[in-house]
């Protein structure tokens, strides 16, 4: 496994596509963490959903909330489509041969992508979250408000949030072994994740039974993780507490990875 | 290089039994049985479809045989403790990241190798691509993929070598440094299988030869008695069988081949059809057909490997 594991942490950072991916999302999150801080520090009206107890000023300690996690509201797409291309790159270049050829144990191959994909999404988590909370510190401190970067729990919101953007990358290399068509796979990410996944949520809270369903979805598990959000602070869901997202966001990539096991790691390579 | 591990040479045989492959309504691999042996290059020959490619994905492990067996050394290859020290295998010249350099490509699977990072330079070296390490494979021409497909099956100094389709794309001068390359390796001991769709090819590389059409075995001898069958062979065809019969007798000449039931046709070798048309004369013997045919070991190739008329298998014959 340790073979393994040098090997698929080699085919990553051999290639430029992790830093490019790496770089455009220090840029989403330095564009969007200031712009989202000023809102908030201004006490920017929020909007109102229905059904949400929303509007009005937010309270102070919702910068932590809605400001320092939104690398992980907004910004998780990243570490999720580089899992996933750790996969379907494979497929793509037909590299896929010689990985089985040096580790013909295909469980193996599979359990080494979903941990070199979690040490590469900690990569993301960490760099991401240092931006939002770089970026959106210093527009709370021009704006002569407490950055509570003195606080230990912010802290751990920090902190909580690279761990749930490190998940979001695992949950990519499982989707991958799901879906191998590269092309496939990133229009069915984008599509559930910028528009299915936030429009499903806000339906459902509007409705007296789908609150229950909706924090099940693996974005409201990973802002649970982090311990807050902005769709929350929006009143759009109900989220569950930080431990349960942990366990539901890698459930979902233990999900996708026993498919992708039992189907694209068992089939003929040809 | 390295000197290879003195493994005993039966571990370097690779062994294919009753091996078949079905494919939905294709029968890709049909009931294959031959060996590859130490110390020889052995070329693997037939057109394209004739299951090489499926052979020898099966052989890795990566294409699950319908029935039958492949081992190398007496094992699968998924039991092969660290299957990159035993077998280097290249199937495709295509098998690479675009925009990883050569050296990356083949400093990424030296940890499953269990090689140092400089054993990568080395094979790059030795399969004169040492002055490209640092050039993304995405700008390769189709011989420098070749090449570099070769040294990734060499970074474990393997004493089996799986080669399919090794001399395409590769320019005259390619091929003979391939050839000198791969006489080489099988010359350390090593177990060296080719495959082609063209004879002629690998006909100066090979020893033994291994030939498949439709899934099917055809022919595996050494190259030499291949040779031997395609020598120019003089057909004599005579109403009087028992006078043709004496006629061979006196003239001494030897038969190819079993002859036919009614007797009264005979293929012969090592004479040619004037020696044999004198005789006749001389002997009063009438004659039908006297003949010369001489295929090359191309045409017997060809002759081998061509679709039968009353297709044998006609779930492949579509």
């Amino acid at each position: 496994m340790g073979a393994a594991l040098r090997t698929e942490y080699r085919k990553l950072v051999t290639t430029r596509l992790w830093w490019v991916l790496l770089l455009a999302m220090v840029g989403y999150m330095a564009f969007i963490a200031p712009i989202m801080a000023f809102v908030v520090t201004q006490g920017g009206d929020m909007g109102t959903v229905p059904g949400g107890e929303g509007g009005g000023p937010l309270p102070p300690d919702a910068i932590v909330r809605t400001v320092y996690t939104i690398a992980v509201t907004l910004g998780y797409t990243f570490p999720l489509v580089v899992g996933t291309l750790a996969v379907t790159t494979e497929f793509r270049h037909q590299t896929i041969t010689p990985t089985l050829l040096a580790e013909p144990r295909r469980s193996v191959v599979l359990g080494a992508k979903l941990l070199a994909g979690a040490v590469l999404g900690l990569v993301f988590g960490v760099v991401g979250t240092a931006t939002v909370a770089g970026a959106g510190a210093l527009v709370v401190s021009l704006a002569g408000q407490p950055t509570y970067l003195d606080l230990a729990s912010t802290w751990r919101v920090l902190a909580l949030s690279a761990v749930a953007l490190a998940l979001w990358a695992v949950v990519g290399v499982g989707f991958g072994s799901v879906l191998t068509n590269q092309v496939a796979a990133i229009v069915v990410i984008l599509a559930f994740t910028q528009f299915l996944e936030p429009l499903l949520r806000f339906g459902l809270a509007a409705t007296s039974w789908g609150d229950g369903i909706a924090r099940f979805f693996p974005g409201a598990a990973a802002e649970a993780l982090s311990g807050g959000s902005l769709y929350a602070e929006m009143g759009a869901t109900q989220l569950l507490s930080p431990l349960q997202g942990a366990a539901v966001l890698i459930g979902y990539a233990l999900l996708f990875a026993a498919i992708g096991r039992f189907t694209t790691f068992r089939r003929d390579i040809t | 290089m390295a000197t290879t591990k003195p493994l005993p040479s039966h571990d370097r045989v690779i062994a294919v039994s009753h091996l078949s492959k079905t494919f939905g309504p294709v029968r890709a691999v049909d009931d294959l049985t031959f060996e590859v042996h130490p110390g020889r290059v052995t070329g693997f020959l037939g057109p394209n479809g004739a299951g090489k490619t499926t052979t020898l994905r099966m052989l890795l492990g990566l294409v699950r045989p319908t029935s039958g067996t492949a081992t190398i050394g007496g094992r699968p290859y998924h039991r092969l403790p660290r299957p990159l020290r035993t077998v280097g295998a290249a199937l495709e010249a295509s098998s690479f990241h675009p925009g990883r350099t050569a050296l990356d490509h083949l400093r990424t699977y030296a940890p499953q190798v269990g090689v140092p990072d400089a054993r990568a330079s080395e094979v790059l070296d030795l399969v004169g691509l040492g002055g490209a390490a640092d050039r993304r494979v995405g700008g390769f021409s189709l011989g420098m993929r070749q090449r570099l497909a070769l040294a990734t099956t060499l970074l474990g100094d393997p004493p089996v070598l799986l080669l399919d389709e090794p001399a395409n794309g590769l320019d005259p001068e390619g091929i003979r440094w391939l050839r000198v390359f791969l006489r080489a390796l099988a010359a350390e001991g090593r177990t060296v299988l080719v495959s082609s769709h063209v004879l002629s090819e690998v006909e100066q590389t090979v020893d033994d030869v291994v030939i498949i059409a439709r899934g099917r075995l055809v022919h595996a001898s050494p190259l030499d008695d291949l040779v031997r069958l395609a020598r120019p062979q003089v057909r004599v065809v005579s109403p009087d069988a028992a006078g043709l019969t004496a006629l061979l007798a006196r003239g001494g000449w030897t038969r190819a081949g079993d002859p036919d039931a009614t007797g009264h046709a005979v293929d012969l070798v090592d004479v040619d059809a004037a020696t044999v048309g004198a005789a006749a004369f001389a002997a009063g013997l009438e004659l039908h057909e006297l003949s010369t045919r001489n295929p090359g070991l191309e045409g017997l190739f060809l002759d081998m490997v061509a679709t039968p008329a009353a297709p044998t298998h006609p779930e492949v014959a579509a």
